[in-house]
């Protein structure tokens, strides 16, 4: 990537100015730590990339885009999931805001099979479960929950009071686990555990691989088997990848957690290759994966036509089968030509636009190449929850300062299964497929594939939002449902990268000539023109008016 | 699988699909509804993103909610610093009139002493000029949404009432309309307008929650009662607050506005349907001395006008109705008087207040056959519905999936409504109100009609 001025979005803009303007409103100790959490990215010729603080607690006041370890645990990684239930020991609220809000899609097996994500149960604590615990209530609700619905799994989610009135959700999990016979655990995830979804994603991953991964060793059908991690079927994205798998000869063994169900997971140590979509919510599986089963991972990006089929080309490095090789290309070959068709014709619309992309712990990474192939530019970006590494690449791993916030996190200690670790590869294959450049347990974090000069801000908030669409009056913002409506006050198209809208699939090939579409009638949309009144766009009218 | 949800058993533990929310949302709705206020909420930070979430994805509106953002540490050691900082950062960034506090589940559960944190604030700033800072209690383990509403409602009128007052006098009348739409609001303003009667209107987000869009950046959107107007409520010649339930039960800011100042408090049904709104208007003629204008007698003539058309659709038919209480005992009213058995009247609410409110407007509620269920859920809704064979489901979105595999339509009110456009657009209250929702609950039934019909009249 070089570094020539034209790197810089806005020749006119000047990125230390808007970063100086961003913090001047803040007491002099909240400045200083926001000054370390907005970047202006620099991309050296080792490929290193300036430092942002991130994965830090948000100052009280500030209104933030995150939640909670929570909403992390339940809603974002186990919510995908069709036939557990979920049963949120708390009182209302918090399982009634992550009721069916995510748009994850799901298709059952047949009409037998489970489907709980309609449904929202909680024990709805009262004032008498506060005083003298909730133990009891909770049990009841397990036993009425498998008494209504004998499902094959009932998982336990703690929200803020429940730790701190001492409920023991985990001993209530084993206790209710043998008297019923079915699996019952429990997640310590109370919302005020690490500083956002991200503790909730980690204590989602422990609880997941101790209690379910490796309870099924049956190893099915297919010749070339993976996991894909880190793909919640939002809007049926997994659908689509799904197809393309399918297409190539590929066999899913189970998603983390799009689409999921409680016996892929069991079943998922037998696959033979991980990949990995959102690193920030699910590397700590596949990292376990590794170590106690000998499975290798890769990072892997389906958002994106371009994206795909590099991805699909790594997959088949990895195998090197001819046949397989062959396949992913009569694939890509046979994909790529509507959706250059649809590219050309978008692109002739939307080339030179600016879009800003804060969401999430990987899809503001991700989303970029989408807006790159119709010749977007994304001049600053941000995630809401992500680490470091998810910035700078993981090569900053071992200088990163664990705080109190993180260490409050259990990390498991993982060893190799006495009889069921297996290395899917030699080192020597893994070396030989090295040498060619390929990556293993690789991510290169999201600074590096962005121009120098652009702004890199973590955890950014309401205000300034608002700061920087005033400045830089961007062609289309990225985020969430909570920043919607502020930034189409000022007249900004705003997509929404959580749930999509009412939109997607997204990933893939099919998703990206959506996607395309989607920005097209977005920036291009006629609403815009009207919201200037017509004296605001021309002042001499208003005076006019108001002579006459 | 769909069958297994019939099975469920009476008194089932576990709250599954609640027809109820969280306390700090209500108060949040309140803050809201206050010119230049912001809500904070004392807890995790959680819960205020889910709460914004929520509320954002009805009203279609930026909605700020700060938070405490407690830690593991804070829950251990108490929030009191938190607070301090909240409050420091929220002054400086938007510089707001009043900081409306509400606590979580969280700070109460390990029982922060807020008052005391913030008469120590005070002390500590003694030399700065404050916003004001109205705090009230709101642990969602004792009630629900609408509890933490008419909770905010009366600390926000306590909290102010007590300051020096303006000079200027009060106005003529105060006006809590209990958690209605914007769209309701604006109306009430209308008629209050219409009549010449001053007001002060607690809270009041019709701009807030439905406004324009911006040819500038607002840090705070504009909009709401004014602080001073409050701090002059006390002085008001009146104060009308509706909600039958509120009136049967808890404190409220009329009751304290009465006990304490002596302020007259008409309570009154949220004006649903043309016998609620009879008794709003004749309040209004009494205070003012002068008669209904025409414009609304003529609002209220054509109603009645388009039950008569309508009557045949409507008579008999059995409705489920769900939600709020006040709202519910609201709907209950309309229901009747166009022919419509409520059959099922349900609430998340467990006020104990319901049977015997909604037995002051049907007294015959019995042999109609007319089941009415507090502290309920969506699960329990189903089971019984299925017993009810009803036609038609009165409530806010959550009862689509209900609906959805019950094959009966669903006529959208209240709160939430978010897999609609407009939610903040529709009307409940007043003859226009019921015009409204009659028009829709009639359509709703001929297009249910149309499409089962294999003929596929177009006239009809
Ligand atoms: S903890 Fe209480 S206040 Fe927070 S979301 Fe849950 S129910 Fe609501
Ligand atoms: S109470 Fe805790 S777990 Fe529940 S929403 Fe709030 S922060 Fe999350």
């Amino acid at each position: 990537m070089e570094t020539s001025c034209e790197d810089y979005i806005c020749s006119e803009i000047d990125p230390e100015e808007v970063k100086n303007k961003l913090i001047s409103k803040y007491p002099a100790k909240v400045g200083r730590k926001r000054s370390k959490q907005i970047t202006i990215n620099r991309i050296d010729e080792e490929k290193c990339v300036p430092e942002v603080m991130a994965n830090v607690r948000t100052i009280p006041g500030i209104i933030t885009q995150r939640g909670c370890s929570y909403a992390g645990c339940k809603g974002v990684v186990l919510g995908p999931t069709r036939d557990i239930i979920n049963l949120t020991h708390g009182p209302i609220g918090c399982g009634f805001y992550s009721w069916l809000t995510r748009r994850n899609q799901t298709r059952p097996n047949g009409p037998e099979d489970h489907n709980f994500m309609p449904y929202c149960f909680s024990t709805d604590m009262q004032e008498n479960e506060i005083i003298f615990g909730g133990e009891k209530k909770l049990k009841e609700a397990i036993q009425e929950a498998y008494d209504t619905f004998h499902p094959k799994a009932i998982a336990i989610f703690a929200t803020c009071p429940v730790g701190l009135i001492g409920d023991d959700v985990h001993s209530v999990a084993r206790e209710m686990k043998a008297k019923l016979g079915i699996n019952v655990f429990g997640f310590s995830c109370e919302g005020y555990k690490g500083v956002s979804q991200s503790a909730g994603h980690h204590i989602a991953n422990n609880g997941i691989f101790t209690h379910v991964v490796g309870l099924d060793d049956e190893i099915r059908e297919g010749k070339y088997r993976i996991n894909l991690l880190g793909e919640y079927n939002i809007g049926g994205d997994a659908f689509e990848i799904d197809r393309i798998f399918e297409d190539c000869g590929l066999t899913v063994v189970s998603t983390f957690s799009g689409n999921s169900s409680y016996d892929y997971f069991k079943n998922s140590h037998t696959a033979d290759l991980n990949l990995i979509m959102c690193h920030r919510s699910i590397n700590y599986v596949a990292e376990m994966m590794e170590t106690k089963y000998g499975i290798p991972w890769i990072k892997v990006n389906f958002i994106g036509a371009e994206a795909t089929a590099k991805s699909l080309r790594k997959i088949a490095q990895y195998y090197d089968e001819p046949e397989l090789t062959d396949r992913v290309e009569e694939v890509i070959v046979k994909e790529m030509p509507e959706v250059e068709k649809v590219r050309a014709e978008v692109k002739a619309r939307c080339e030179g636009k600016l879009a800003m992309l804060f969401v999430g712990g990987s899809r503001a990474h991700h989303y970029q190449e989408l807006f790159k192939e119709i010749g977007m530019r994304t001049i600053a970006a941000g995630y809401e929850f992500a680490h470091r590494d998810d910035y700078e690449g993981r090569r900053v791993l071992p200088n990163i300062k664990v705080d109190a916030d993180s260490r409050n996190i259990e990390e498991l200690e993982i060893h190799p299964d006495p009889q069921r670790y297996q290395p899917r590869k030699s080192p020597e294959e893994i070396s030989e497929l090295e040498k060619t450049g390929f990556k293993f347990k690789d991510y290169e974090g999201m600074m590096t594939e962005m121009s120098n000069g652009t702004l890199v801000i973590d955890d950014i908030n309401q205000y300034e939002t608002e700061k920087l669409i005033e400045i830089f009056k961007p062609d289309i913002f990225c985020a969430g449902i909570k920043e919607k409506y502020a930034i189409q006050k000022s007249g900004i198209p705003m997509k929404q990268l959580h749930s999509y809208d009412s939109g997607g699939p997204y990933a893939g090939f099919r998703g990206a000539i959506n996607f395309y579409r989607e920005i097209d009638r977005m920036v291009n949309s006629k609403v815009w023109k009207y919201v200037k009144a017509p004296w605001q766009q021309n002042p001499e009218l208003a005076a006019t008016y108001a002579w006459d | 699988m769909s069958n297994s949800v019939l099975k469920k058993k009476e008194n089932y533990t576990p709250t599954t699909n609640a027809c109820k929310l969280c306390t700090p949302l209500g108060a949040s709705l309140v803050f809201k509804g206050i010119s230049n206020a912001v809500p904070l909420l004392h807890g995790s930070q959680g819960c205020s993103t889910y709460i914004r979430r929520y509320v954002i994805s009805h009203f279609k509106e930026p909605v700020d909610i700060a938070s405490t953002n407690f830690s593991e540490e804070t829950a251990i050691f108490g929030g009191g610093v938190n607070l301090n900082l909240a409050l420091d950062n929220l002054r400086k960034q938007y510089n707001p009139e009043m900081i409306g506090i509400a606590t979580t589940c969280l700070s109460e559960t390990i029982g922060d002493d807020v008052a005391m944190f913030l008469k120590s604030y005070r002390e500590q700033r003694i030399d700065q000029r404050l916003p004001e800072i109205i705090h009230v209690s709101t642990p969602s383990y004792r009630g629900t949404h609408m509890d933490g509403f008419h909770g905010a409602v009366q600390a926000v009128v306590e909290g102010l009432s007590n300051k020096d007052f303006d000079a200027r006098s009060g106005h003529q009348l105060n006006i809590f309309p209990s958690m209605v739409s914007p769209a309701d609001i604006r109306h009430l303003k209308d008629i209050l307008k219409a009549f010449g009667i001053s007001y002060a209107m607690l809270p009041d987000y019709s701009d807030r929650l439905d406004g324009a869009l911006w040819s500038e950046y607002q840090t705070i959107q504009k909009g709401g009662t004014d602080i001073s107007e409050i701090k002059n409520m006390k002085k008001a010649r009146a104060s009308v607050e509706f909600g039958k339930i509120l009136e049967g039960g808890r404190s409220s800011g009329g009751k304290y506005l009465k006990d304490t100042f002596g302020v007259p408090c008409y309570s009154l049904g949220l004006p649903i349907g043309v016998r609620e709104t009879d008794a709003f208007f004749k309040v209004l003629e009494n205070l003012t001395g002068i008669s209904t204008p025409d414009r609304f007698v003529s609002q209220r003539e054509r109603l009645i006008d388009s039950f008569v058309d309508g009557h045949k659709y409507v008579s008999g038919i059995r409705a489920v109705v769900y939600g709020e209480e006040d709202l519910v005992v609201g709907m209950v009213s309309l229901l009747r008087e166009i022919g419509i058995i409520p059959v099922l009247c349900a609430s998340g609410g467990k006020s104990g207040l319901m049977e015997k409110t909604i037995e002051t407007i049907v007294p015959e509620y019995q042999p109609l056959g007319i089941s009415i269920r507090e502290n309920v859920d969506f699960m329990d809704i189903e089971k019984q519905a299925a017993d009810f064979s009803p036609d038609i489901f009165i409530g806010n979105s959550k009862g689509y999936t209900l609906s959805r595999r019950i094959g009966k339509p669903l006529v959208r009110i209240g709160f939430p409504v978010h897999d609609r456009i407009g939610g903040s657009r529709i009307r409940h209250l007043g003859y226009e109100g019921a015009q409204e929702l009659f028009d829709r609950i009639v359509n709703t039934l001929i297009e249910k009609g149309q499409e089962k019909s294999e003929i596929g009249y177009t006239y009809i």
